[in-house]
């Protein structure tokens, strides 16, 4: 009994701990933020490997994604004769929620476990530890441009995600159901906020991108420099980021549209 | 600049450091001369390349002190410790290069993060540099193209690249084949003398750190065990340093990890966890 007092005791103060350091590893690095801006080149180099580089499994899932919801919708909206409303139902249902948080976990899973992966591999081989003595502060050298790089990415690709899924909702309800071409686009644009709706979902994305950014690079920072600590940490990036998204958008849209 | 006086370029005294609950230095003094190439040696597992960390500021001492050039380590702030860095020299187990960056841009990496010189005169000095270790062919090279020895090399073309007081190698010899080791004895020496750097080397390749260092310590469980140089340590009479000298397979470090008794063991008698 007391043993398991004692070790859940001791896993809470080590989560908490862990919390802490993430927390002052946090403001280290958005200190190095402002040193960026002459060498914006390290960023750019970043957000090809982070945004470029994730286009692909973004584009096709965005696509496949609005596909089905064009489809699932189409048989309930079918039974009220509210078939012209597909358009409408895809692109809010895209906008609010599907672009952001699905987005947010395929860029967990892409470039999240990407990220970690390499730092921790850079803190294993201590390349970490040669640029600190030759008086580089990995943070800012290395950190802070693949944090600022994730930040500027996701809501890029959630956008990116959104426009193809409402595409892909479009080939499927007009040229594959008969939905009327006009009755499609004009709903939509009657019908989606640029501020309810659009700007809310790039405030999610902007916050799930800074989340899921801030977990791969500490856990990358943060791995046990071996072969397992780094794997532990890639598997760490992806079940924490995606639970931090899922988690968050919950919060988020009770906040934007619960009340 | 370094200062120009007699006076030790390092100076440890009473150093006490602990990991967790594992005591690994217990009170040690070590003194580093400028100029000159001080070898620091023990069996693996003494914290020799912790030794390295502490006196570059990546660890803190739990009590003594650590001073560099008349500063002590452990009390500077990030800044000045960085400002120290820039003339300090580290040689890592593996040259810990960055992959992702060819030979050439890994020697230009600490003028390019240092300095604000142009283009055409970072890739003289970077040149020069590589020269200097025999791998100016081979600046267009990545990383993972270089042999073991080739990498150590150009991680010393990128520690003297901002021409530093002292450079510190860590095991620079270990894993290396005959041809590779002997460059590399070689280099080391040559570096010292003609850049008049100090240098700092913990190894456990006993004949080839007493072939060129002017002055070795010899450490142990946390203290130093014998001091002295090349010459005075062949001739200890302390059986620990002739065992590690000669690389004696029993002496004071016994061949066998405490056990019980062999026959009983055997037997099926001994207890377990009783020791003769």
């Amino acid at each position: 009994m007391m043993q398991t007092l004692q070790g859940l005791g001791a896993s809470v103060l080590g989560a908490a701990e862990r919390l802490g350091r993430g927390h002052l590893f946090l403001i280290h690095v958005l200190r190095g933020f402002p040193a960026l801006l002459p060498r914006f080149g390290l960023v750019i180099q970043q957000l090809f490997s982070v945004g470029v580089l994730s286009l692909l499994i973004i584009a096709v899932a965005g696509l496949f994604v609005g596909m089905v919801l064009a489809l699932q919708g189409y048989n309930t909206l079918v039974d009220f004769g509210a078939t012209e409303s597909l358009g409408v139902m895809v692109a809010l249902s895209l906008v609010r929620e599907l672009g952001p948080v699905v987005a947010g976990l395929l860029f967990a899973g892409r470039a999240g476990s990407a990220l970690t992966a390499e730092i921790g591999l850079m803190k294993a081989t201590e390349q970490l530890s040669a640029m600190e003595m030759m008086a580089v502060d990995p943070l800012h050298r290395v950190v802070a441009p693949r944090f600022l790089a994730g930040i500027l990415a996701m809501p890029l690709l959630a956008a990116i995600f959104s426009a193809l899924g409402v595409l892909g909702g479009y080939f499927v309800a007009v040229g594959l159901l008969g939905v009327d071409d006009g009755a499609f686009w004009s709903q939509m644009q009657a019908k989606v906020g640029l501020y309810d709706d659009v700007l809310n979902g790039v405030i999610k994305s902007i916050v799930f991108g800074f989340v899921v950014s801030w977990i791969a690079v500490f856990e990358g920072y943060d791995a046990v420099p071996t072969s397992e600590g780094v794997s532990r940490a890639t598997t760490n990036t992806v079940v924490h980021g995606s639970l931090a998204v899922l988690g968050l958008d919950f919060v988020l849209t009770a906040l934007m549209f619960g009340g | 600049m370094t200062k120009n006086t007699d006076e030790p370029l390092v100076r440890i005294r009473d150093l006490v450091y602990a990991r967790g609950e594992r005591p690994i230095f217990n009170g040690m003094d070590i003194d580093i001369q400028r100029g000159k190439l001080t070898a620091i040696m023990g069996p693996s597992g003494t914290g020799k390349t912790t030794l390295l960390r502490l006196i570059g500021g990546q660890l803190r001492p739990d009590a003594g002190s650590v001073l560099v050039d008349g500063q002590s380590v452990p009390e500077l702030g990030l800044r000045d410790l960085y400002r120290l860095r820039r003339r300090m020299g580290m040689l890592f187990q593996n040259g810990a290069l960055l992959t992702d960056i060819n030979v050439f841009d890994n020697v230009a990496f600490p003028l390019r993060e240092h300095t604000k010189l142009p283009e055409s005169m970072i890739r003289n000095l970077v040149l020069m540099k590589l020269h200097a270790v025999g791998l100016r062919g081979a600046r267009d090279l990545m990383p993972n193209e270089l042999s073991g020895g080739m990498a150590r090399r150009v991680a010393m073309a990128r520690a003297i690249a901002l021409d530093p007081m002292m450079i510190m190698y860590d095991e620079p010899f270990t894993g290396q084949d005959p041809i590779s080791m002997g460059v590399l004895v070689s280099l080391l020496r040559t570096l010292t003398d003609t850049l008049g750097l100090t240098s700092v080397m913990v190894s456990h390749d006993v004949n080839e750190s007493l072939s060129i260092a002017d002055y070795v310590y010899v450490i142990s469980e946390g203290k130093v065990v014998e001091h002295g140089s090349p010459d005075d340590l062949k001739n200890s009479n302390s059986p620990w340093v002739q065992q590690f000298l000669q690389g004696l397979r029993d002496g004071p470090v016994p061949f066998h990890f405490p056990a019980p008794d062999y026959g009983e063991d055997l037997l099926g008698k001994a207890v377990q966890g009783a020791v003769q």
